[in-house]
């Protein structure tokens, strides 16, 4: 049997077999004892030939419903966003995608050069003075961001905002198990953080407080408000933020953040049911030489020419074993190439328009909904979502949603009980007016 | 030109390019400041880039041919397993219904990518001989992690609290050890022995009643199997701790031995590395968890089930870990890696063994009267040589990987694993010919040659790359991460 992966033929085998010294491949297999080897055929799927294969995938793809045949309003941590075409044609070089990490730099320089840029976008979006190469996800980049804060403050507590996305939430509660770090949620009021309550729970013991820039509820919380009353525990203070909102909002760096997280899936990233995304991480320069994962830093070469590596490895696992910062070996480096290839075809107009953009149609689709006596629930200042209160249970709105080709938005109650016939709205500036008017005159021949 | 410094995509910014174009903007606007009060925006735009579409393309291209890839050359990084990645899965990735489908869709509307997922669980767990596979974990090392994590809820719900201890070999990779960290555990070293194998009079010291787990690679970092694999699961075992297994190295064994039948309770594989998931430049990945069955309830959330009605996720696992990742693991790397499985089959994947481990043992047999090697017996899918001969003629293990990259090919690992002196750890993979192997094999002779004839070739390389070597001192002493207007 042959195979278009595998180039050795018989001859080539038996050349080599020759040179080690051996008769069969078998003889260099004896070293596993008899009794823990698999001497059967593996019972998986036979061999498909690839148009086989192509044709049976393509069929099981089409039992999802997939965004670009549907219209969704459904965000809640993953967003539908306009994908400039070279973003793929960039990706599509082979000699990114089939690299490893930049371990020789002499060869690495392309891959290299690219997350530095990717850096410096992040750090201009956040206001911050130093971020890495990038994180598996949102969710993690901001659990491993907990894990700083106590390993820095020497404190075992951190306080996470109900606002914050439930998942992302799941995720800082499972690290922090793992280091004995305790997580304590301060509740929510009209969908913003309780900052009266946040306030009692404030003390020395507290390592840091997150919050979510824009919250899960897509309302834009007061980070200048919140900041002097983390800061006067010296607790730090972190934000979960969507990089998107960052084009318009003041970034959070601006407004004390110690370390910024977030996912930079708005940017390029196919949605890809939930992964693989692409964490951001980014700190004030107080805290770079505690930051996980790789960074790239620039310098020269014998030449005096520049150049960049990788840099204050001293950090990581592969040198500091068991007393690392932190246990991730690798990053997301081709999604944040697709980050970067995003954020430099937006560029500085492009981030802002797209951000306002967010902020019109979400703004839009609010209004005629409350035209149609829909309650707009948390009614604050908002980004590019929005709670919408329903007669009828979310369940029956969203099935009849689907027959007319629409993909509701997210349905509160999953997450939070107390908030049932709560629907999470959103509207990305990719969603035309026609599309938002169908959506409302739906929902509004079913509330009737 | 092509040794000339490439310019930052900042430093071709010019105001007023622009390289978008945004949907129509076709719904009436409301004045900004009556939307968001005037304090939450940004007085500063965000410096990014301005630059035309072609000027992106341009530079991106530029920026990719300074870089290396397995589709570039030979690229025989140890442990890494850069074997080709296959174009069919970047196609089937890329297919709508599985690269624009969001993880909060009605479950009846994702049915087709909960069947993927959930036959690629079947065939790992058949690959690995585990009871379930979870395909959560983002990475290898975040795989270690929950598997870690299991096994500390496993040892907590037994009442178990003082196994506080997870044993790692010194031949072990330091993710290991930050692993077990994270985990809330303290690590202990056993030693290896003079064959390059787990010492196991070290391992009877070392385990005791505090032992959470033995954390271990087979084939080992070495490329060496640990052939008391059966005594050392029987120790820890009766010891009451758990076998973990680091996958890394699992491209040597596959169709050859389980590490389910090896005694193993939980496993961690790396599906970038063996299941050719691209490295992507390091990342993403992906790192499912095989457990045996009494490690079942603690699998993270959710876990996916097959019903008489679909597959459904499950939430309701009072004893679970947690969720370890937002959603339901990288699954456009799990779709890769499910398209390498069924284009395989079971004949294809023994196969893949048979040859990453024949086009090793024949690198190592042919190197071997030029260099050292440490331990003189079959290896699995890689081997380490040492550069110790060379050193004494004043060439460094540094120099010989810097004169390779004259030649076109990336270098192997080296100064890894840490118990080899001037260590070169060389995996060639299955998918690579017997010419390129010779060709690899012939510039390692000649360097070997070099280092004794003329040294300074091989100290002062490397000699044709776009770049010569960099200061990485300067780097961390003066540290410059991003770029800043001048």
């Amino acid at each position: 049997m042959t195979f278009r992966y595998l180039p050795m033929t018989e001859q080539d085998k038996k050349e080599m077999l020759d040179a080690i010294g051996v008769t069969s491949v078998e003889e260099l297999f004896s070293d596993i004892p008899e009794s823990v080897r698999f001497n059967g055929r593996l019972q998986i799927k036979e061999a498909k030939s690839e148009t086989a294969l192509l044709k049976e995938l393509t069929n099981l793809a089409k039992k999802n419903a997939d965004v670009k045949s549907y219209t969704s309003f459904l965000g809640a941590g993953v967003y539908d966003h306009y994908i400039p075409s070279i973003v793929d044609a960039v990706l599509s070089r082979s000699e990114f995608y089939t690299a490893y990490t930049p371990y020789q730099p002499e060869i690495s320089q392309g891959e290299l050069q690219a997350i530095f840029e990717f850096q410096s976008m992040i750090c201009e979006l956040t206001g911050m003075d130093v971020a890495n190469s990038s994180m598996y996800d949102g969710g993690t980049a901001l659990a491993e961001a907990g894990l700083l804060a106590a390993a820095q403050t020497k404190r075992k507590k951190v306080l996470i905002s109900e606002t914050v996305h439930p998942e992302y939430k799941q995720v800082v509660d499972t690290y922090g198990k793992g280091q004995g770090i305790e997580v304590i949620q301060i509740p929510h009021k009209n969908g913003m953080t309780d900052i009266t309550a946040l306030t009692e729970m404030m003390d020395d013991s507290i390592a840091a407080v997150i919050v979510q820039y824009p919250n899960f509820f897509g309302q834009i919380e007061s980070l200048k408000e919140l900041e002097p009353i983390i800061h006067e525990h010296k607790s730090l203070f972190i934000v979960s933020s969507n990089p998107v909102a960052l084009g318009i909002l003041t970034p959070p760096g601006a407004l004390g953040a110690d370390i910024v997280t977030g996912d930079a899936q708005p940017f390029g990233i196919p949605q890809s049911f939930g992964g693989p995304h692409c964490g951001f991480f980014a700190v004030t320069n107080k805290l770079m030489r505690k930051i996980p994962g790789r960074l790239v830093g620039q310098t020269s070469d014998e030449d005096g020419k520049r150049g960049f590596v990788l840099t204050l490895q001293a950090r990581e696992q592969h040198i500091r074993r068991d007393k690392a910062t932190s246990n991730i070996c690798s990053n997301q480096a081709l999604n944040a190439l697709a980050a970067s290839v995003a954020m430099t075809a937006l560029g500085k107009q492009g981030i802002k328009e797209m951000a306002i953009a967010n902020i019109q149609k979400a703004n839009y689709a609010k209004q005629l909904l409350k035209q149609k006596g829909f309650e707009i629930v948390f009614d604050g200042p908002s980004f590019n979502e929005f709670v919408v209160k329903t007669k009828q249970p979310m369940k029956e709105i969203a099935n009849h949603l689907l027959e007319q080709g629409i993909i509701a938005g997210f349905d509160l109650q999953r997450v939070y009980p107390e908030l049932n016939n709560h629907m999470l709205v959103c509207v990305t500036e990719i969603r035309t007016k026609e599309e938002i008017d169908q959506f409302v005159e739906e929902m509004g021949a079913y509330h009737a | 030109m092509h040794n000339q410094e490439l310019p930052l995509i900042f430093e071709i910014s010019k105001e007023g390019r622009i390289g978008y174009s945004l949907p129509e903007k076709d719904v009436p606007e409301v004045e900004l400041a009556e939307l968001i009060p005037s304090e939450y925006i940004r007085t500063e735009d965000a410096a990014l880039p301005e630059v035309s579409e072609l000027d992106i393309m341009r530079h991106y291209t530029a920026l990719s041919k300074r870089n290396h890839g397995v589709d570039s050359g030979f690229y025989p990084l140890g442990s890494c397993t850069m074997k080709y990645n296959p174009k069919v899965n970047e196609v089937v990735a890329r297919i709508p219904g599985f690269a624009h489908i969001h993880p909060l869709q009605d479950e009846r509307t994702i049915q087709g990518s909960m069947e993927l997922m959930y036959d690629l669980q079947q065939q790992l767990k058949e690959i690995t001989g585990m009871d379930e596979v979870t395909l959560q974990p983002a990475a290898g090392a975040h795989g270690e992690w929950t598997g870690l994590m299991m096994i500390r809820a496993y040892h907590e719900a037994n009442g178990d609290t003082l196994r506080t201890k997870v044993i790692i070999p010194d031949s072990a990779h330091g993710t290991n050890p930050a692993s077990a960290s994270v985990a809330g555990f303290e690590t202990i070293t056993v030693k290896s022995n003079e064959f390059g194998l787990v010492d196991i009079d070290d391992l009877k010291k070392v385990v005791g009643p505090d032992t959470a787990a033995l954390m271990l690679t087979n084939p080992n970092t070495l490329g060496l199997f640990e052939e008391n694999i059966v005594e050392m699961a029987e120790i820890v075992h009766a010891a009451g701790g758990k076998l973990y297994y680091d996958g890394a190295n699992l491209n040597a064994v596959l169709s050859k031995a389980r590490p389910g039948d090896m005694g193993f309770d939980v496993v961690h594989l790396n599906l970038h590395k063996t299941f050719t998931g691209p490295h992507g430049g390091g990342g993403p990945g992906s790192g499912p968890v095989g457990v045996k069955k009494d490690l079942l309830p603690f699998l993270p959330t959710p876990v996916l089930t097959k019903t008489d009605n679909g597959y459904t996720f499950d939430y309701n696992r009072p004893q679970s870990i947690g969720r370890v990742k937002p959603f339901y693991g990288n699954f456009g790397i799990n779709v890769r890696a499910y398209t390498y499985i069924r284009t395989m089959g079971p004949d294809g994947l023994k196969q893949v063994t048979e040859n990453a481990v024949l086009n090793a043992n024949y690198m190592m047999r042919r190197l071997a009267p030029f260099y050292d090697l440490p331990y003189d017996r079959h290896c699995k899918h890689e081997f380490v040589i040492s550069g110790r001969r060379q050193k004494k003629l004043g060439v460094r293990t540094l120099d010989i990987a810097k004169r390779l990259l004259d030649f076109g090919f990336h270098p192997p690992t080296i100064y890894f694993p840490l118990n080899v002196e001037e260590c070169m750890m060389i995996e060639p993979t299955e998918t690579e010919s017997k010419e390129t192997l010779d060709s690899f094999i012939n510039v390692m002779i000649q360097i070997a040659k070099e280092a004794e004839e003329t040294p300074e070739v091989v100290q002062e390389a490397p000699h044709t790359t776009v770049i010569k070597r960099l200061d990485e001192t300067q780097a961390a002493r003066k540290p410059i991460l991003r770029y800043q207007k001048a």
